[in-house]
This record gives C-alpha cells, structure tokens and sequence, in this order.
C-alpha cells in the first residue's frame, strides 16, 4: 500500500501597522512591560467601541491582491464568542461568512525544481487576542495575562489541502513571508508571532481496489518557524501512517483532531480537547458598520503595490540574462538585496557579473561578518564602479577582489574615491603601455629556452609558465592581452 | 424659587442672568435629593463633593467672563449605565458594584463642555433588562405619584428623578422602551432618539443595535435643551451618524402646521387597557383641535416585535455580557478550582435572574443549529418593521399612540411574570427595531391619579419635528404641569 499526503495551512500574519485593528494602540513588540499598550477599547471596557482602522483593512486588501485573490465588495464583521483569559471580550471580532477576500493562489518552487500551485481559499482579517503569562516555578498559582498584543490586527490566509510534501509547506510558508515582506505589509518575525501557522494533515491512502481512504485530519498548532511546521508535518506523516496499519482508522471514525508540536523531541503530541464540538456562535458585530469596497479602492491599492518576487525574478532573468537559478538566488534574499543587485546591475553594465559578485563574494561575506545588506559597508554605487572597471577592462578580475577585500578591511563605509586610492597604492591599474610590456615577453622567452622550446615542439601548456613571469614582471597587465601578445611572439620566433 | 421646581430652561435662564449661581443650583438640588429621595430610591450614588467642586468651577469660569455652554448650570442625573470617569457605574449590577470606569462617555463629554452639573447616578434594572426597577441589584424605585408601583424601566431612576422634581432632566438610555416606558409611567418627557443620532460610546451595551441615549425632562423644551447637547457625531462609535444637528432648542416652540398624524390601528387592540385607550384618544383630539389632520396607518408586522426583539436583544446581550467572566475586573468568585468554575462561580454570582434568563435566551438563539431559524429570522423581521414605518410615513408626518398598555403596576405584581412584564413595551419595541425616534409626553391620568403617556414617533433623524409635535400638545394642556405627591 501507499499513500499521498494532503497538507493545508492556516496562517496568521500581523499586518504592519502602527495602531491596532480598532482602536489608537500602538503595535509595537514589548514582551517586557504588560499591559500599557492598552486602553478601553482594546481591554473591552463596558461601553467601549471598536472603530475600523483604515489602514490595516487597505493593508490586508493589498494582502489579499499580492495572494492574487479576489476583493469581496462587502464586507462585515462578526463575532466569534468563546471564554479565555486572554480575550477580554469573551469574543474575537473576525469575519464568518463574507471575509474580505477569497480564491487566491500563490505558486511555489520545491528545491528539486518543480512547481506547486497552492490555492487559496480565502484570507480573512481580524483582530489578536493577549497572551497568558502562567507562573512556572511551580510555586504560586498565579496566572496573568498581557493585553499589549490585544487587537493586532491579523490576516488569516487559509490554504486549500494542496501541498503535498512537508518541503512544499515549507517552501510555502517561505515564499509567503518573502511575498509579504517584499510588499511591506508585514515583517513576518516569527519570533516576535508575525508570522504563525497551523498545519492541517492526512494521508489519503491508496487501495488494492484502486480507491482511496482518507485518514482522520490533524490540526497541528502554533507552529512559529518553518523548520518546525517540516518537522512537525513529516513526524505527524510517520505516525498517522503507522496509526492506520496499526488500528485502521480513517476519517470516518475521527473526522479531526488537534495536536501540539515538542521541537525538543521532534514529535506531536495530542492537545487537550473538549468533549463537545466548539460552538463560537458567530453573529455579525452590531458595533462595527460593514465595509463596501469599490474597483476604484482596489485599482488605488494594486497601483501602490510594488513588484511581487515572481515576476522580479522573472525580469532579472530576462533584463539581466542571468540564470533561474540566481535570479532566485538574488530575489530570495529579500527586497533590498535585490534592488542592490539591480542598482549594481544597472550602473556597472554587466548584470551577469553583479550577480555572480553579489551571489557570492557580497552573500559570502555577510554571512560571515553577521552583516545585512543595509549595514554591508560597500554601499551598491561603490561596488557598481569597482564593476564598471572591470568590465571596461581598465581593472582584472583579481585586482578588483584585492580591492573589494581592502574596502571591506577599512570597517567603514567605502566611497568611490576609495577605490582609485586603493589601485594607486597597490599599483593595480592595467598597464596598457605595449612597450613594457613586449619588453617583459622579450625578456622573459630570452631567460628561457625549456619552455619556449616545448611550446615550439607542440606543448601549449608550456605558455601558462611564460604567461606568469611576464605578469610578475608588469604589475597590473591584463592577463589576456599578455597571453595574446606573447602567443603571437611565440609563433614569430624561428 | 428653588431649582427643584424650575424647568431646564428656566434653571439656564436663572444661571446666565446672575439669579442663581452654580454653588446654589447644586445644593438646592442636593438639598432635594436629601429630602425626596429616601422616599423614591432613584438615586444609586450622589458624591456630593464632586457636585460642588463642578458648580465652584463653573461659577468660577463665569466670574471670569468665559463663554458658557449649552447647559450651563443645569442639574443632570445619569442613568448608572453610562460610564462617568471616576464615578461608580454599576449598571445596577452586583458584577460591576465597585467598578468605576477610567474614561467618560461620549454623552458625559459632552454634558461636561455643555456646563452641565452632573449630580449622580441614577438607579435602573440590572444591564437596563426590565422594565419595574425591580431587576436592580441595589434596589427598587418607587414611583413618585404612588410609592406602592414602579416607576417603569429600565431608566427608572432617572424617570423617577425627574417626575419628583429632583432634577430638571436626566440621561436614560431606551433599548426596547426603557426611556418612553418609564417617563409614561412617571408623567413626564421623555425621547429616544434615531439610532445613531448619539454616540453610544460610554454606554454599557445591552444590546448595541437597538440601544440609544436620550434624555427625560419636566418639559419638551428641556428635553429639546439635552438631545441637541449630546447629538452628533461622534468617530469612537462607527453606528454614530455624520449629519448636522439641528438647533432643537430654537425650534422647539413653532407649532406644526398642516400636521398628519397616523394612529396605527394595532396599536388600539387587545390588550389596551379601556382607560389607557380613552385618554389617549382625548389627547388625539386635542391634536385635531390644533388643526392636525388624524389619520389610520398600518403596522402590519407590529405583532412579531415583541418576538423579534427577544431574540435580537438577548442574542447580542448575551455576546456583549461576556466580557463580566471575573477574569478583568469586575465581581470574581472566591471559590473556584479551574478557569469553568471560576467563569461559572463569577458569572453566577455576578448576574440576577433577567440578565442570566435573557444571557441563556441568547446564547440558545445563537448557537449552531438554531441561528438561521431565530436570529435571521428575527432580522428579516425587523427589516418588515422597519418597511411598516416608511410606508406609513410616506402618508403621515407622525405616529401617534398609547406608550404602554397600562399606567404603573404595583411593585411585585409582575416579578413572577416575565412575558407579562415583557408586554408593558409592546407599543414602543418597533422604534427600536426600526431604529427610528420615539418620544413619550404626558397626556392625562387614571380614575386612581396615574399618569399616562401619549407615544409619538417620527421618521428618522426628524427629532426637531417630534419635539415640535410634542411641544404643539404641550403648549396646549396642562398635563406636566401636574407634580406628584413625592415631590
Ligand atoms: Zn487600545
């Protein structure tokens, strides 16, 4: 028997904004001093009311358009009613029935190369609840709860069951967070809870009759990295598949249950459930008036949205004839690598050649030095010269990895004239005087006779030795024309 | 003369023409308080302190050549169901006895900048659920013309406040009736206005689609004074409606002419009390006397508003109570062993029976299963209301009618009765429903001296011809000018 797995996600973004979703807090991450990023709104004081900020609802319709979904014309609210500490409501204000936005799709990349379209069933916005903080000396018995992230305004993008491997999940949650940042609606810190998922998976396994039999679904929860929701998805593959050989259950007898994931030991583990089916008896919000959204707001949004990575990569490769490959090297590393590469690019002439510098010189050293790209001391105008004068012949190859080394060495910003400084002090300049160097080839097929003889009797590689001494002997020639001129001696000797 | 028995307008006029001084007008109403209120109960919290330090400023700011607002030296009870920054706002609950909220409402706000001297908090069924006082965890008011009958509700104190002559006005809020319900019980104006017409944040929701606030008073002109204090709009409440206010208080006195009332004929059906209908009647012909023209509207779907309402009204109690669960602020249980019984132990402490009965009724109608054969039910109902009234106001420029099926009961009479009780806000529910504006004025009295209410209703956002209408009957009768015993 085999099976296929059938993986959803349900995904919380926060929304980037400085306020929360109803009312004037601040958003900012302050897991230090609870509760002053609050007020009677979003604590649920008696006679408080909730008021719509603007701005998070057009953020998540840009969302929502970069997920390439449909933008609802009408769009309520509704309340979804259930008790715990950290919602002071008793509800959570979200959207039931007419989100916002729906049928969307984001297409993904696996590392093998192949590509996974994943529907999008529909993203929603709402609002957080606060977090319980529980005393865990195991002494007192006290529990408190933080409001600050009270009312964050949060999307929620629901998935279609349309990933099949825990890699695929993975490069989904990826290429989302690089698509959000890139639009700057989120930063997607996952440490910070920008970004969460849950995990929807079973197996649908094959019969010897042909058919197909569905596990019970698993809902695996608050899974806060992409390594842990692989993790957690190919450890719940491994369990649900040796559950159904052992005890033959599917869907039918446990349509879905919830489970935890322990990253210390790699597995899940069943969550605490109640005995009933939750009934969060949604209604509409009598507080918040619906929201009507013209073609007009939404031509308004897409205009402001800037380029996605897909099609970012998909013009660097035509633009700057580089390859998939490093096209998606350079977008992956988020927006501002990219748009360095691109003024390199432009500036230099030679896209091939800022790809392969920033590919793997620039992304070498600021995995190495623990630098990003906006505190990387050659700034792209900088590097873009150096470039330049390479490929204007005017610098080789290896005189200009002297230089970029000796730019980063200073520790501080490098500027243009840096670079001249530098090739004057190390005398890295190519000599472009042909006297020198025919002197030098002279000089050198003179003091030996070995190789010269041997490249005369049909050995080629005899030049490379030749090709070094006269180097040596002009600093700062160009390797090529020297081995062409010395070649063409070569050849006129007798 | 002592404020207690000046109108609204005359308290002004005595406050700007230098007859009074602020110090004055509050100790009067103070010293009213002290002597009336023992009988009646309508107050929950009066900080007497708090009153003289507001007159002190206020005679201070008048010493000082500063403008002075709408209201300026103006005595004003608040219905304890509008947060008050500072003050308790109990809600006449035990779950809220001790909170005091850290903020004012939009309607306090605005009472403050109007010069207003807010004089304490006024006594009302428990989350304004009820219409006798008598779900009040505090206490029971009494009504003034007879200590031995409810006042009505939910806004029982502030009713019977002003019915005492303890102050000129006060703030209620009408859900269901409990502004018009009461102030027909009490012999006195009261008015809700259009939904949206007054920023409801500040006010403790009971069921926020239908809730407004509005004001009572001894005459249409103080009422016309404090609707047009506290309407506008308002950016915290998203149901606040952006449209200009007009300037009640001017217009207030220009008689209507070639006014059209409709008389809906359910209105005048089973139920009515005989008496009720009689003097009711009297005051359309009083009416017809001005030269108004009376004519026969339809409401057909006024049946189902009681039904519509006790689905719509608990569903969003029920959502909007949930916050009181011991865990924020508000009464906790001392004994509990997990975060059920904590929630439960706090929740049924906390509660009376109307708030837990109407919180249940709620909760039923809303869950899984029963939601699309009640709730949406109940709202494809109040959208046919709501078409009754714009049909009958294509025809007729008011509805006019009974308030309440009879005047007060006695305290105790229904308690055991809730559907009884329920019935007592028959004639003004569909105003809430229809979220248009409603006003009670008083318009005669029973064989045993009880007063009775004449309802009129205008369409939306027409509270200027409302006050007017009432005003045009006011002018013309002398029904408030009548004071009951406890006064
Ligand atoms: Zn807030």
């Amino acid at each position: 028997m085999s099976y296929d797995v059938i993986i959803g996600l349900e995904v919380h973004v926060q929304l980037q904004t400085q306020t929360k979703i109803f009312c004037g807090c601040s958003t900012a991450f302050n897991p230090d001093q609870p509760n002053v990023q609050t007020c009677p709104v979003c604590l649920g004081l008696p006679g408080a009311l909730p008021v719509l900020n603007g701005k998070a609802f057009w953020l998540a319709v840009k969302t929502a358009l970069a997920l390439n979904c449909e933008i609802a014309p009408f769009t309520k609210w509704d309340r979804k009613q259930y008790f715990y500490p950290d919602l002071p409501k008793g509800y959570q204000i979200s959207q039931y029935d007419l989100p916002f936005s729906h049928d969307g799709h984001v297409d993904v990349v696996t590392e093998s190369g192949g590509e996974r379209h994943v529907r999008i069933l529909r993203a929603h916005l709402e609002e957080d609840a606060g977090k319980n903080l529980h005393d865990e000396s195991g002494r007192g018995r006290d529990s408190q709860v933080d409001l600050n992230r009270a009312g964050t305004p949060l999307v929620e993008i629901v998935t279609e069951p349309d990933m099949r491997t825990a890699e695929e999940a993975r490069r989904f949650l990826e290429e989302l967070r690089l698509l959000l940042t890139y639009l700057e609606v989120s930063d997607c810190n996952m440490q910070e809870g920008s970004l969460r998922c849950d995990a929807n998976v079973n197996l649908h396994v094959h019969q010897p009759d042909g058919g197909k039999v569905a596990t019970p679904i698993v809902e695996v929860k608050n899974l806060n990295s992409f390594r842990f929701t692989e993790q957690a998805i190919l450890h719940e593959v491994e369990r649900q598949w040796e559950e159904f050989q052992r005890t033959g259950k599917t869907i039918k007898d446990a349509p879905k249950s919830t489970r935890g994931f322990d990253p210390g030991r790699g597995v899940t583990y069943p969550m605490r459930e109640k005995e009933e089916a939750a009934d969060y008896r949604y209604f509409p919000d009598p507080d918040l008036v619906p929201v009507t959204v013209t073609p007009a707001d939404v031509a308004r949004v897409r205009a402001e949205m800037c380029e996605t990575p897909i099609s970012r990569r998909q013009r660097f490769q035509t633009d700057y004839q580089l390859s998939a490959y490093d096209a998606a090297v350079l977008v992956d590393q988020g927006r501002e690598v990219a748009e360095y590469f691109e003024t390199v690019a432009r500036a230099a002439g030679d896209g091939k050649q800022a790809a392969n510098w920033i590919t793997q010189d620039v992304l070498r050293e600021l995995n190495d030095r623990q630098l990003t790209i906006a505190t990387f001391p050659i700034p792209a105008p900088v590097l873009a010269d150096l470039l330049g004068r390479v490929h204007r012949k005017e610098l080789t190859l290896k005189s200009a990895r002297e230089v970029f080394a000796a730019l980063l060495e200073s520790g501080e910003p490098a500027n243009i004239e840096q670079i001249g400084q530098v090739i004057a002090e190390k005398g890295l300049a190519i000599v472009q005087d042909a006297g020198a160097i025919d002197a030098a080839i002279a000089q050198v097929i003179a003091a030996n006779p070995k190789p010269v003889a041997d490249f005369k009797s049909g050995k080629a590689q005899a030049a490379g030795a030749l090709i070094g001494q006269v180097m040596k002997l002009v600093k700062g020639a160009d390797p090529q024309g020297v081995r062409e001129r010395l070649l063409e001696q070569l050849k006129s000797l007798p | 003369m002592s404020s207690a028995g000046r109108t609204a307008s005359q308290t002004i006029a005595a406050f700007r023409t230098g007859e009074t001084n602020a110090r004055d007008l509050a100790e009067q109403t103070l010293a009213a308080i002290t002597a009336r209120d023992g009988a009646i109960g309508a107050f929950l919290h009066v900080d007497r302190e708090d009153a003289s330090q507001q007159a002190e400023r206020l005679d201070e700011r008048r010493r000082s050549g500063q403008s002075l607002g709408l209201l300026a030296g103006l005595p004003v009870a608040i219905k304890d169901v509008l947060c008050t920054r500072g003050q308790p706002t109990t809600c006449g609950s035990r779950m809220l006895k001790d909170f005091k909220p850290p903020y004012d409402a939009h309607v306090i706000e605005r009472l403050r900048a109007a010069d207003a001297l807010l004089i304490g908090r006024t006594n009302l069924d428990e989350f304004a659920m009820g219409s006798s006082s008598e779900n009040s965890a505090f206490q029971q008011t009494k009504n003034p013309w007879d200590a031995t009958r409810t006042p009505g509700g939910s806004s029982s104190g502030s009713a019977a406040c002003v019915a005492a002559r303890m102050t000129p006005v006060s703030l209620g809020s009408d859900t269901g009736g409990s502004i018009r319900q009461p102030a027909g019980l009490c012999g006195i104006m009261g008015l809700k206005p259009t939904y949206g017409r007054v920023s409801r944040y500040g006010l403790v929701a009971y069921a926020s689609s239908l809730d407004q606030i509005g004001p009572f008073a001894t005459d249409v002109a103080g009422a016309a004074l404090l609707l047009e204090a506290i309407s506008g709009h308002d950016p915290r409440d998203s149901t606040s409606v952006n449209r200009p206010v007009p300037a009640y208080s001017q217009s207030v006195d220009q008689p209507l002419a070639g006014l059209k009332i409709g008389v809906p004929r359910e209105h005048f059906a089973e139920g009515l009390e005989p008496e009720v209908a009689s003097v009711v009647r009297g005051a359309l012909d009083v009416y017809k006397s001005l030269g108004a023209e009376l004519r026969d509207v339809d409401l057909p779907h006024s049946k189902y508003s009681i039904a519509a309402y006790y689905l719509i009204a608990p569903s969003e109690a029920s959502s909007n109570l949930s916050r009181y669960d011991g865990i924020h602020y508000g009464h906790r249980t001392e004994a509990f062993k997990s975060m059920a019984e904590l929630y439960a132990g706090s929740r049924g402490e906390g509660f009376g029976p109307e708030v837990k009965r109407r919180i249940m009724l709620g909760t039923y109608a809303l869950s899984a299963g029963y939601y699309d054969q009640y709730y949406v039910k109940a709202l494809k109902v109040r959208r046919l209301i709501r078409q009754d009234f714009d049909n009958a106001f294509a025809d007729v420029d008011i509805i006019a009618g009974p308030v309440t099926p009879t005047p007060a009961f006695k305290l105790g009479e229904l308690v055991d009765d809730p559907l009884a009780m329920y019935l007592s806000d028959i004639y003004t529910i569909s105003a809430n429903l229809a979220g248009i504006p409603g006003a009670s004025i008083p318009c005669g009295f029973s064989k045993t001296g009880l007063p009775i209410g004449l309802q009129l209703q205008a369409p939306p956002f027409e509270e200027e011809r409302l006050l007017r209408a009432a005003r045009m009957f006011e002018r013309a009768t002398d029904w408030h000018l009548q004071t009951p015993p406890l006064s």
